[in-house]
């Protein structure tokens, strides 16, 4: 799509966009760049030197069972808070959509989570389950649960999850609702008319034209729970005990900054960048094509 | 005012598309120009180009004498009024107005004045303060008049600016349109593709298509002679019939074996030529009870029009439109006899779709 | 549309929906009820589930003294410190977003499209992936503990740009034409129609960003070493000391609290823009 009608000015528009490119390369495109570069040097023990190493970095990591492991992590833990937080957010939506009573007053009492950063949302989540002083996590040991996610790796993926869940919830519940009212209603009238019951709508009219919506949250919570789950991680667990809650971009952070890996963890960003650039073709591509109708 | 010239002006778009082929048009001072055609004939192309929102490949376009091909569309003393209004929908009607005098710094007592006074020739002066969406389509339309009469032009550019509207205040603003432009006497270029709005607005109908000028000339010199088969079918509603015929001698032609005389065709053509041959349907007289000596039509089905009918048929093989005044036949017939005056029977070429005949000289009147 | 239906069915959604509401609301419910109680009660895990005496005392010791045992900064600076920050991100954004989307729908020059992906492309690169190269550019320009470097790295967003370029693109043509009848250049194109129509554009997008700036977390940790210019989403993190029993939870809570009441409140006071901004920002 184009503007038919537009101005002749010749040096105007590289003025207007000066300030946008300007910020874009230098934080942008050059680090990125010295991402791709410091992957393929090695730093010598005194931080001074650096020496070119080929894909030595990219080796050294597949060979690196602690990378699969945060492979593996990360894969564990977005699948949970995708499935949960979208599953969640649907049935919310769906109900929400009904023409009920106080249907905008429950919109407004569920999308306000969005807000909340994630660091602090796992703050509250930690302050809930700990152990020791928090009211659940000491119900759940009253009822004879040996509950320590600050000790036991799985429960402490439990939390992470469920905080990361928490916070994704509204976000999701917005993008549903709003697909769900874009449904045209004489569809799902002609359908009644057609004699499907409710149940039997909502499986073969609506949720089949929620689809280009589910796909898009698919891709945006899963991006979500790659990136911006960082301070949940960071809050609750620091990607402990052990390392048992430590995701891809966890890994990134510790290794670089407390490992003084910065080469690994160069070679860690850029696979992660690919991934990111998979993630977003993805997203275009099917977005676009297939699930729209 | 002034008038506006246009010399061999072409439109070439990026990949070599030519949008408009070489136009040569005159508008007297004070005249009203309508360009139509079909969508896609470039009569919009060339309005831009007028208005300077379009570059001009080639030619010159002039306004009042002076050349406008390189000047600014605000420098070129225009204005126009658009299909979809182009109302600054975060202004009052009364900015919408005084937009154009204020850019120009036109002292503020002076474009109250004229805000004021285009404001009661259109009767809008209640709507002022709203905002463009307040306004129902017809008040809209009066606004974007405004906006244009205000800045007093040497002309006025109207690109279908009834298209968005009902049928019945389409008819009530073209009045209007032409009312106004006659009482200010400014030079009006209009686009349409509506052949009534062609023909009841101009005083010169320009007829294009496919980036070319096909005829100009008053809409009745266009009606009565139309210059080309294309022309022929475009302007008269319902469209003019054409069948196929050939030339059975001098002043006469076949159709369907039936020899017509006709008044207007051009000596000297081979007998058994091929010609497609126009007939408009409200041209076409019904004789009731004649079989003898007329042209035979097989009725298929009847379309009522309250004061006329329509009678659809065939005619020598080809589908055939009558129209005949309200019970002068009844609706069951299933043949029509059809008379038709020499002087309204048009031939055209059949290869080209020009006309055959001569173009100047009397015409039936 | 007439359905006979069951009482139960009629109730269910508002069962439901109530669920949901209360699964979102308790964690923070608790969150303000331990931001009113002491810190005895809290550590001895006898909180109940009802507000204590001690907000006044609580808020204000966070607010003006600053929790003793750990950084001592008292809160307001850090609030202080977000809100310069996501008010910069949010306007910076918008500034620079809407000047260059304008450029490119509204011009025809040399490598715009050239320009417009390498806007385009930087979606695909949260700050996230290239955190430490970026971290090295704003050392070298001196740009650590400084409001500038916590605030320009994130203002170029390409999601601000494409929004607005959508937007734009619904502008219908016949208002720049006719503007340019009206004798409007550019830059009166731009003040006096552009802008005008933009305001709810703007207005859902600075909902947006401002929530987007103040909720930063990885790069103000990695940016700022000067406790006085911590934000608070970073403050609350360095109130949870690792033994837990040093952790003055009370004081924590009463931060976080204080975190979530201006993004929260841009929320729900300006909701509509919100979902608006939130939607279209993602098409």
């Amino acid at each position: 799509m184009e503007k038919r009608s537009v101005f002749g000015n010749r040096l105007l528009p590289y003025l207007l966009l000066a300030p946008q490119l300007a910020i874009t390369i230098v934080f942008f495109y050059w680090p990125a760049s010295q991402a791709v570069w410091m992957s393929f040097r090695i730093q010598d023990a005194f931080g001074i030197a650096t020496e070119f190493v080929w894909f030595e970095n990219y080796t050294e990591l597949f060979k690196s069972r602690a990378y699969y492991e945060a492979m593996w992590t990360t894969v564990v833990f977005s699948s949970w808070v995708t499935v949960l937080s979208m599953g969640t957010a649907l049935l919310l939506a769906v109900m929400a959509d009904k023409q009920i009573r106080g249907a905008t007053a429950y919109r407004t009492l569920l999308i306000w989570p969005y807000a909340v950063a994630p660091a602090i949302a796992g703050v509250l989540w930690l302050f809930m389950f700990q152990p020791s002083l928090g009211m659940v996590g000491r119900s759940l040991r009253a009822m004879g649960i040996d509950w320590n996610p600050l000790l036991d790796g799985n429960h402490a993926m439990i939390l992470v999850i469920l905080a990361a869940t928490w916070k994704q919830i509204s976000y999701n519940f917005l993008f549903f609702l709003a697909g769900l009212q874009s449904i045209p209603k004489s569809l799902i009238e002609a359908a009644a008319i057609d004699g499907a019951r409710p149940a039997r709508r909502f499986w073969t009219i609506v949720f089949p034209l929620l689809s280009p919506t589910t796909f898009f949250l698919l891709v945006v919570n899963v991006v979500y729970v790659f990136f911006d789950t960082f301070g949940i991680i960071d809050a609750i667990t620091k990607g402990g005990p052990a390392t048992s809650t430590q995701t891809l971009v966890y890994k990134v952070f510790s290794d670089g900054r407390l490992g003084g890996d910065l080469g690994g963890s160069a070679a860690q960003s850029v696979i992660l960048m690919a991934i990111v650039i998979g993630l977003t073709a993805i997203q275009f591509r099917y977005v676009e094509r297939k699930v729209t109708y | 005012m002034a008038e506006v010239t246009l010399k061999a002006v072409r439109k070439v778009y990026a990949g070599n598309v030519e949008a408009v082929k070489g136009v040569d048009i005159d508008i007297p001072d004070g005249g009203f120009c309508v360009l139509v055609g079909p969508s896609g004939c470039g009569k919009s192309t060339l309005l831009r180009m007028v208005a300077g929102l379009e570059t001009i490949s080639s030619g010159e376009i002039a306004i009042g004498g002076r050349v406008v091909n390189q000047i600014e569309p605000a420098d070129r003393d225009i204005a126009m009024v658009f299909q979809n209004y182009a109302l600054y929908p975060h202004m009052s009607v009364y900015d919408n107005i005084a937009y154009g005098l204020r850019n120009r710094g036109t002292p503020k007592d002076e474009i109250d004045r004229r805000v004021q006074e285009a404001a009661r020739i259109l009767a809008i002066e209640p709507f002022l303060a709203r905002r463009p969406r307040q306004l129902s389509g017809g008040q809209r339309q009066r606004v974007a008049m405004g906006r244009a009469i205000v800045r007093k032009p040497q002309v006025f550019l109207f690109d279908e600016p009834l298209s968005n509207l009902d049928a019945k205040l389409r008819v009530q603003m073209r009045v209007e349109i032409k009312k106004l432009q006659r009482a200010l006497g400014v030079t009006a270029i209009y686009v349409t593709h509506d052949q009534v709005e062609a023909m009841t607005l101009s005083d010169k109908l320009v007829v294009m298509n496919g980036g070319r000028v096909e005829q100009v000339g008053t809409p009745t010199d266009v009606y009565r002679r139309p210059a080309t088969k294309f022309v022929a079918t475009f302007i008269g509603s319902p469209p003019m019939n054409i069948v196929p015929g050939v030339v059975a001698g001098e002043g006469s032609v076949s159709v369907g074996g039936h020899v017509m005389a006709v008044d207007d065709i051009r000596a000297g053509l081979p007998k058994g030529a091929k010609v497609d041959i126009g007939l408009r349907p409200e041209d076409l007289v019904v004789e009731p009870g004649a079989t003898d000596g007329h042209p035979l039509i097989e009725v298929d089905f009847v379309e009522e029009l309250g004061a006329t009918q329509l009678f659809h048929g065939t005619l020598g093989g080809a589908p055939i439109v009558v129209q005949c005044p309200t019970d002068k036949v009844p609706t069951t017939v299933k043949r029509l006899a059809l008379s038709i005056a020499p002087t309204l029977i048009h031939v055209f070429d059949h290869e080209t779709g020009e006309r055959i005949g001569r173009t100047f000289g009397s015409v039936a009147a | 549309m007439v359905e006979k239906r069951h009482w139960f069915f009629d109730t269910l959604p508002h069962v439901i929906l109530c669920m949901g509401v209360f699964i979102v609301a308790f964690p923070v419910w608790l969150a303000f009820v331990g931001s009113t109680w002491d810190a005895a009660t809290i550590a001895n895990g006898q909180m109940p589930i009802y507000p204590g005496p001690h907000a006044a005392e609580n808020y204000y010791r966070t607010l003006f003294v600053g929790a003793g045992r750990t950084t001592g900064q008292p809160v307001w600076l850090m609030m202080t410190n977000s809100f310069v920050m996501a008010i910069t991100i949010a306007v910076g954004k918008i500034a620079i977003s809407i000047i260059s989307a304008y450029a490119v729908v509204y011009f025809r020059f040399p490598f715009r499209m050239a320009a417009f992906w390498l806007i385009f492309i930087t979606l695909m690169l949260p700050v996230e992936v290239r955190i430490y190269p970026t971290y090295e550019i704003v050392a070298q320009l001196n740009m650590l503990d400084t409001y500038s470097g916590l605030a320009i790295p994130l203002i170029a967003s390409a999601t601000a740009t494409l929004l607005f370029r959508q937007f734009f693109m619904t502008i219908p043509d016949e208002l720049v034409e006719a503007s340019k009848i009206d004798g409007a250049g550019p830059f009166k194109f731009f003040k006096d129609t552009v802008l005008p129509l933009s305001i709810t554009t703007i207005a859902a997008l600075f909902v947006i960003q401002f929530i987007y700036g103040w909720n930063q977390y990885l790069w103000p940790l990695l940016i700022t070493t000067k406790p006085t210019m911590q934000t608070i989403v970073i403050g609350i993190k360095t109130m949870l000391v690792t033994q837990d029993a040093l952790t003055e939870w009370q004081l924590a809570m009463t931060t976080a609290v204080l975190a979530m009441v201006p993004p929260v409140l841009v929320v729900l006071v300006m909701q509509k823009l919100f979902v608006r901004g939130l939607v279209e920002t993602e098409k």
